[in-house]
């Protein structure tokens, strides 16, 4: 079955939704309107753009264009890390953190999937690594900057309760260990939910997107456990690589809390 | 050498400052507040940065590692913290609860403390607490930052008596600061006030 295609018009008929709640949200005094508008057009230029780039790829598949585009994405993934912070890392190593978590969390395991679980050739055909990319990307994304921005947090406001546990003679690894495994709970745990919940309470996107265009269920259905189980295993692992680099971090060569690498919140 | 030295330590923009006490020897910090007192401990427990030298019985801070030295070195801060929800949890062994049942009954705690919801207690029995959390763990210096603040008269003879005879038993040498310099003068063999650029000895 070709997939229906969609006009101007129906995209717009889906927008006026947003507008109207958006109205609703200024009668209401939300003061979320205006974010809604700017992320809804931001949206659907995003979209389209990368529709037109995809369309690029696909007709000139080559690494070189691959690699570019995905690193484009993991730099952007690696500000949006960042961005959602409160209290970030001053400097470029928060950055570097970030960015370093997401090649972990995504990439590799992107290149796993697509070499050994896919097993397309060659491995890096856009039609297959762009869109696994995007969706390990963007799940992960938001596992690890709930945790880092859990753990900045809070290493500053339980600043007093790690330095006391030092100050006992504890390792900075036993001081910042509950606040730590409590962030990684934090970053892991929606994702977790989401695989409970898949097939039950939700229909994931990926696997709609599919059936919406025409594959078989049962295909879509093994597409989608391929990827949730891409996710959870690249958002855990991220995590835990985000949380170890930042820890470090925080605690100098003679486990001392350093807050002073945080800034400000609202301040980079 | 038996003894600790502080050897030009200096942080922030305080210091430096230089001192040595013998085995067993308590001496006395005061100051106006915010000259640096609190980090000045902080300092010699080595969890703020500085320069200069904390040597322990011929041993460098830097020879032995973190914990290691924060384990010898202890300091009890005015505010204590706790994260557990009963005091019990914050001891770490079987042996270390045992152990502290006569420091808590000296100070005036009755058998089951251990069991106490961390919050229900008051400001004092924190601070009585946070003292035995330390002391149980047998520390050759005991960085003391007003360690009598909240408590009242009485309990503040026992637990000067208290550190008194852990210092003369144990040879545990102690650097207390407070407020108060009558008991300094009661507590400690030599007090020094501290300045934002060393120390002078007071005359009590």
């Amino acid at each position: 079955m070709d997939v229906l295609s969609l006009s101007a018009l129906d995209l717009s008929l889906a927008a006026i939704l947003v507008v109207l709640l958006a109205i609703t949200s200024f009668r209401m005094g939300l003061g979320l309107e205006k974010r809604m508008v700017i992320s809804g057009v931001r949206m659907t230029v995003q979209l389209l753009l990368i529709g037109v780039v995809l369309k690029f790829l696909f007709a000139n598949a080559s690494f070189p264009l691959v690699l570019f585009l995905s690193s484009c994405m993991l730099l952007i993934a690696g500000y949006e890390v960042l961005a959602r912070q409160k209290r970030k890392l001053r400097g470029a190593t928060g950055y570097f953190i970030s960015t370093g978590s997401m090649v972990v969390s995504s990439f590799t395991v992107t290149f796993l999937a697509l070499t050994v679980m896919v097993g397309v050739d060659p491995w890096y055909t856009p039609q297959y690594a762009i869109p696994l990319l995007g969706m390990l990307l963007g799940n992960t994304m938001n596992g690890v900057s709930l945790a880092s921005d859990r753990l900045t947090t809070e290493m500053y406001n339980q600043r007093g309760m790690v330095e006391q546990r030092l100050l006992l003679g504890h390792t900075w690894q036993e001081a910042s260990g509950d606040i730590r495994r409590d962030c990684m709970r934090t970053g892991m745990i929606p994702t977790i939910n989401s695989m409970a919940a898949a097939g039950v309470v939700s229909l994931p996107g990926m696997m709609t997107g599919q059936i919406l265009g025409g594959s078989s269920p049962l295909d879509a259905v093994k597409y989608q456990i391929l990827i949730m189980f891409l996710i959870a295993a690249g958002t855990g692992f991220g995590v835990l690589t985000a949380i170890w680099l930042i820890s470090r971090r925080l605690f100098d060569d003679r486990q001392r809390l350093v807050l002073d690498c945080l800034g400000s919140p609202g301040k980079s | 050498m038996n003894g600790l030295s502080l050897v030009n330590l200096s942080f922030l923009k305080n210091g430096p400052y230089s001192l040595t006490i013998e085995a067993g020897e308590c001496i006395g910090l005061i100051g106006r507040s915010g000259v640096g007192k609190t980090q000045l401990l902080r300092a010699v427990a080595d969890v703020i940065a500085h320069d200069g030298d904390c040597v322990l019985n011929g041993t460098s801070y830097l020879s032995v590692s973190p914990p290691e030295w924060r384990s010898m070195v202890a300091m009890v801060p005015a505010e204590s913290f706790w994260w557990y929800d009963t005091v019990g949890s914050h001891f770490d062994s079987e042996m270390e609860r045992y152990d502290s049942m006569e420091l808590l009954e000296t100070l005036g705690f009755s058998s089951d403390v251990m069991n106490w919801q961390i919050s229900r207690l008051s400001t004092g029995e924190r601070q009585r607490l946070a003292l035995v959390r330390t002391l149980i763990t047998g520390p050759k210096v005991l960085l003391l930052d007003e360690p009598t603040a909240s408590l009242d008269k009485k309990m503040v003879d026992v637990v000067e008596q208290l550190l008194a005879d852990i210092c003369f038993l144990r040879r545990t040498m102690c650097i207390w600061v407070s407020h108060d310099i009558e008991q300094l003068s009661r507590v400690a063999a030599r007090v020094f006030r501290v300045e934002k650029g060393g120390f002078t000895e007071e005359t009590c």
